[in-house]
């Protein structure tokens, strides 16, 4: 339903995006993900047709978007990351507004408003003016403006930010309905969104792909994948646990845990649980990590100019 | 319907209710209204001249239209471009000729119906004498159009901001320069140096000898033409600025 190739974005000498390909098909929830400045919302703008690209194209539904915007557009609802809504309309005005410019009239034009207002739990401020609400809602306005048209593609960039968590949740709940048969792209640099939602995770940085994967994929990446942590008392327990064969490297924490790395691909916790038994260490506790998406994330987003920033 | 007038109009309306939604329509015209009588009455010695002709009045359109369609054109894009509005207005299909035909149109409508309300001021010429009713109407045909080629002036400084005030200020200026080129300070000023055709072809940039004939009650082709041709070059310049400036 999207297909993206080569995708450059220029301003100015400065590149934003830097060959970005990617193809995504029906069902999918993808997570863009990167650091702040990697090229999400530039890339997410060049898919909506708000920006042309310098080079390379965008397909959706198999309408170039730079050729032709206004018929790709159709099949688009977009949210763009400052969730810009007229200040001065009321949320219904608003809505109905949108909804005339995407061709509905008349009572099919009301209905679609109610129906968007309902799924957006907007019911209750539907005559206010927007300027007066809060960010909640004025996020959740700007979801049920692009839903109006029921489009194949939903386009959110950063849909949660700056949300509490009630509200992120049922934004995540509505996104997670929504998804079906749609695609729906969404931009985040939360990483516990991606984990939650979506089925499929590109990371970017500086304006390239690095990774494209399912989330728990993604988190398989980390060093503390299958990772074991055990609290014990016993003699040599980081020594013997260091002479599995399956283990990388072994850390003692401040509490006097002691974590066992497993080399790459292996699978270790049955090995110490059997190391625990022969050596009748007392076990108090045992815990398999299941990988962490943030340090997948740090691994891979991390470049020589935030390290230098970091150090500085 | 088709899309395309759909979009024109649904764009024009939502402008349209802007203006009243806010207080800015109803401060806009009374203010208009209040100028446009103090100038006529005080300053255009109406009753005074003793001749029941509008020249006292529509003489001085120029010049609140100067001052005044800036205030009602600047926030045509460059809000939208400051609230970041722009960014849905142009990926829900509308095209940028769509949009700016749609606020060029509902905010020359509502100079339209400024105009319209200075109704009062041919009445009063008509109950005192008999005034030209043909010059009547072209000179306010006149006033129309050249409200029209305002509008048109402010929404493309309006487009080339996201500042509401530099764009007040720009289209103040296009204006003084369009109202003056014609006149001998500038006409002066340039015939030192510059050629004479230099010279011609600037002043011949000026809305005053076009609003001028209409004032008289002559409807000449030709400034028809000249406003028309004001309006549609500025709507070309507006489109080409939003095509080049959309998400810089």
């Amino acid at each position: 339903m999207i297909k993206a190739e080569g995708l450059v974005r220029d301003f100015g000498r400065r590149r934003a995006v830097d060959g970005i390909s990617f193809e995504v098909r029906k069902g999918t929830v993808l997570g863009f993900l990167g650091p702040n400045g990697a090229g999400k919302t530039t890339t997410i703008r060049m898919v909506a047709g708000f920006l042309p690209p310098t080079s390379g194209s965008v397909w959706v539904k198999g309408i170039n978007v730079a050729e032709n915007p206004v018929a790709a557009q159709k099949g688009i609802g977009y949210m763009p990351e400052t969730t810009p809504l007229y200040g001065d309309m009321t949320v219904a005005a608003f809505l109905r507004f949108l909804a005339e410019v995407r061709g509905f009239s008349g009572a099919e034009r009301e209905s679609r408003v109610d129906r968007a207002l309902e799924r957006c739990f907007l019911q209750p401020v539907r005559n206010q003016t927007i300027e007066t609400l809060s960010k909640g809602y004025r996020q959740r306005t700007c979801l049920a403006q692009a839903l109006l048209h029921d489009p194949d593609i939903l386009l959110l960039d950063e849909p949660t930010e700056g949300l509490d968590p009630n509200q992120k949740q049922v934004v995540r709940d509505m996104i997670r309905d929504m998804s079906g048969e749609r695609v729906v792209m969404l931009s985040t640099h939360v990483l516990e969104e991606v984990e939650a939602i979506c089925t499929r995770a590109i990371i970017i940085s500086a304006g390239k792909v690095v990774a494209d994967d399912t989330p728990a994929a993604l988190k398989a990446r980390s060093a503390r994948y299958n990772a074991v942590t055990l609290s014990a008392t016993g003699a040599g327990i980081a020594e013997t646990l260091a002479g599995i064969p399956g283990v990388g490297k072994v850390e003692t924490l401040e509490n006097g845990s002691i974590v066992a790395f497993p080399k790459a691909g292996r699978s270790i916790a049955g090995d110490v649980l059997a190391a625990a038994q022969e050596h009748r260490w007392k076990v108090a506790d045992i815990k398999v990590d299941d990988g962490r998406l943030d340090d997948v994330f740090r691994q891979i987003t991390i470049t020589e100019d935030t390290e230098k920033m970091e150090v500085a | 319907m088709n899309e395309a007038a759909s979009h024109v109009l649904a764009v024009a309306k939502r402008e349209w209710r802007a203006y009243f939604d806010s207080p800015v329509a109803y401060v806009f015209i009374i203010i208009f209204l209040m100028l446009a009588g103090f100038f006529t009455f005080s300053m255009g010695r109406f009753y005074e001249a003793g001749q029941a002709d509008l020249s006292g009045f529509f003489v001085w359109h120029p010049w609140l239209y100067m001052i005044l369609v800036p205030a009602v054109a600047m926030r045509l894009w460059a809000e939208e471009r400051r609230s970041g509005t722009i960014e849905l207005l142009f990926t829900v299909s509308v095209t940028p000729l769509q949009a700016l035909l749609g606020k060029f149109l509902a905010a020359w409508l509502f100079m339209l119906l400024a105009l319209a309300l200075t109704f009062t001021v041919p009445a009063t010429a008509a109950y005192l004498g008999s005034p030209d009713m043909g010059a009547v109407v072209s000179g306010y045909l006149g006033s129309g159009l050249l409200a029209g080629a305002y509008v048109a002036a402010g929404m493309f400084t309006s487009a080339l901001t996201r500042n509401q005030v530099i764009s007040f200020i720009l289209a103040v200026v296009i204006g003084l320069f369009l109202i003056l080129a014609g006149y001998p300070p500038v006409t002066d000023l340039l015939s030192r140096w510059a050629p004479a055709w230099l010279v011609d072809g600037v002043a011949s940039f000026s809305f005053m000898p076009h609003f001028e004939t209409l004032q008289r009650g002559v409807v000449d082709l030709r400034d028809l033409a000249y406003f028309a041709s004001v309006m549609v070059f500025m709507l070309f310049a507006t489109q080409v600025v939003l095509k080049n400036k959309v998400g810089r």
